[in-house]
């Protein structure tokens, strides 16, 4: 509570003050507003949406749609509802989460604690690598999925994601366990401790904030991901956002708005729910990955 | 930097001593061998395209030099890009700051509530941009969504058909991508509000300095880093734009919102001109690295 500009803020008038909450409050209604639109037309039937206001509650509540959504929306040529989009997505996200966030928190743990010659430009080109525009290694990614088989499957996404998820993670790790005192790590190698012994012991007991930054960090990217969903999913590997779209986006049919929003709901929910649980640690992941990158 | 890193000379007896001391490198080479190739070795690989005569496939039997690079320049969907990313990156970058900086400053007025305004301001960055394409697409669509709601209050004569209007259409993708990362600028200027030393403003206090004049000549001058961060970032997620584009409109009405992003995938996939797909993702690289490059150089530099 040291906030300096808190003693600004004694001095305002009371006008000034209300101007402030009406401006705070219409922008909370900005942000509100197109949750609230999702919400109240997935729980309309379709005439009302055609017919009536989009901004008025519902005047029949109806949960079809979101069973439809689920279960028996047509998205490609099948009507089998985001559900198997959605496990499709699951498959991807845990194993990928998991495998970028051990890499990660080992990198992490050399570049600072093991240091090389040459660490700072091996850690720069793994920094690097978090900004590229990933249009550029579409292509040839592309053709590698291809040659080793995995073309098309949930293997391949798992492996794409994980990779060009590493220079985030050991972003994250590096700076955490730069503030890590060293000491203790050399300590503990006089002792005789080995390398893997000092981090389970040592450091990563200490890492669960890390660790929570890290996952919600590369669940909420890769589960939201459409570039490579879109680009490498093959008939039954496609992950829920790119089935969203084919859902939403497709010519044919008559269009079902409430269909739509409810499968929109779904998409989200996950990063919605970690969002709500642990917004603290969300944030954590946005300014680390932003303000440092 | 002189630290007790285990390159410091050590007696090597046996064989175990030998392995502890290489396990780190080992640890970490995996790693960076799937970084350099799956990264820099594909940057390689698609620079190399962008020189040659593919088309549907990589073919790197005929070279065309800057054949691909000439065309794209001189493709009108390549220039429409072009200037869309102009238009949407302009005024993304201006507005989420302005909005950014003026919800930080009022949130930062011991404002009661505060604990659930900034929740519901940063809550669209944990969302997909498809679901907000999908909010956005439906809710400014002159069918069902704000211009019939208007009407349905008894405004009439109200009209707003952006999204179908190839001259607007680009500006309904700001209004949704504002709406997404706003939120996020807001948090990072009011991180920034907060690191401000008290000890300046009350001296500018005693001075007789206004509120207005405290913000203006003091606090705003001391954000000029964060106004740097949000610019990087903003930029960055400008040029990638693809996935929300193509939630809203994709691409269209006609080519109307194209984006380098969009003319990439279209040209390599849609087109079979995988030569000028790479050329045009080779241009998106190099935008993106004339930003992050040297802001990375100094952010780097600042901590040594």
């Amino acid at each position: 509570m040291s906030a300096a500009s808190q003693d600004v803020a004694t001095r305002n008038g009371i006008f000034a003050r209300a101007f402030i909450y009406a401006v705070l409050i219409l922008f909370a209604v900005y942000y509100l507003l197109p949750l609230y639109v999702m919400i109240v037309n997935s729980l309309k039937p379709l005439d009302e949406i055609r017919q009536g206001n989009m901004l008025a509650l519902p005047q029949q509540w109806t949960i079809a749609p979101w069973l439809s959504a689920w279960s028996t929306a047509q998205i490609g040529v099948q009507p089998t509802g985001l559900k198997p989009y959605f496990l499709n997505s699951v498959m991807m996200v845990v194993p990928a989460v998991a495998i970028s966030t051990i890499l990660g928190a080992l990198n992490g743990y050399v570049l600072t604690k093991w240091r090389f010659k040459g660490d700072n430009i091996v850690f720069g080109m793994m920094l690097l690598a978090c900004f590229i525009p990933f249009q550029i290694v579409l292509i040839p990614s592309a053709r590698i999925l291809g040659l080793t088989g995995l073309a098309g499957t949930i293997t391949g996404l798992v492996l794409i994601h994980a990779i060009y998820g590493l220079g985030f993670t050991t972003l994250f790790f590096r700076n955490y366990y730069e503030a890590f005192p060293t000491e203790l790590v050399r300590a503990a190698q006089i002792d005789g401790a080995s390398f893997f012994q000092i981090f389970r012991r040592i450091l990563l007991p200490s890492s669960g904030p890390i660790i929570v930054v890290t996952v919600i960090w590369q669940f909420t990217n890769i589960w939201n991901d459409f570039l490579f969903g879109s680009s490498f999913s093959g008939f039954n590997s496609i992950p829920i956002t790119v089935a969203l779209n084919n859902l939403v986006n497709s010519s044919t049919g008559v269009k079902e708005y409430n269909v739509h929003f409810a499968g929109a709901i779904l998409a989200a929910l996950p990063t919605l729910i970690v969002y709500i649980v642990s917004g603290r640690y969300f944030v954590r992941g946005l300014m680390a990955g932003a303000v440092k990158g | 930097m002189a630290d007790l890193t285990t390159t410091a000379p050590r007696a090597v007896t046996n064989p175990r001593a030998t392995l502890q001391d290489l396990l780190p490198k080992i640890v970490l080479a995996p790693s960076f061998a799937l970084i350099l190739i799956f990264v820099y070795g594909f940057i390689v690989f698609t620079a190399f395209l962008s020189f040659s005569g593919s088309k549907l496939l990589p073919d790197f039997s005929t070279w065309v030099g800057l054949n691909n690079y000439v065309r794209l320049f001189n493709h009108p969907n390549w220039i429409t890009a072009l200037k869309n990313l102009a238009i949407f990156s302009t005024l993304y970058i201006v507005v989420c700051s302005a909005i950014g900086l003026a919800l930080a400053i009022f949130l930062d007025q011991k404002i009661r509530g505060e604990g659930v305004l900034r929740p519901i301001y940063l809550y669209p960055m944990a969302l997909s941009f498809i679901v907000t394409g999908v909010a956005w697409k439906w809710f400014l669509d002159p069918g069902i969504g704000l211009e019939h709601v208007m009407q349905s209050w008894g405004w009439e004569s109200f009209s707003f058909r952006w999204i179908k209007d190839g001259k607007m259409a680009i500006y309904t993708i700001v209004i949704a991508a504002v709406w997404q990362s706003s939120g996020f600028v807001m948090a990072m200027f009011l991180a920034g509000l907060r690191g401000v030393d008290n000890e300046i403003i009350k001296a500018a206090q005693i001075d007789g300095a206004s509120t207005l004049t405290i913000y203006r000549r003091i606090i705003i001058p001391l954000m000029r880093p964060v106004f740097l961060s949000a610019f990087v970032v903003l930029a960055h997620l400008a040029i990638k734009s693809y996935d929300l584009v193509v939630a809203m409109t994709d691409g269209g009405p006609g080519t109307a919102t194209w984006t380098p992003a969009l003319f990439m995938q279209k040209f390599t996939f849609g087109r079979n001109e995988m030569g000028m797909g790479a050329a045009s993702a080779i241009i998106m690289m190099m935008m993106i690295f004339a930003i992050i490059v040297p802001y990375l150089y100094s952010e780097l530099g600042k901590k040594k």
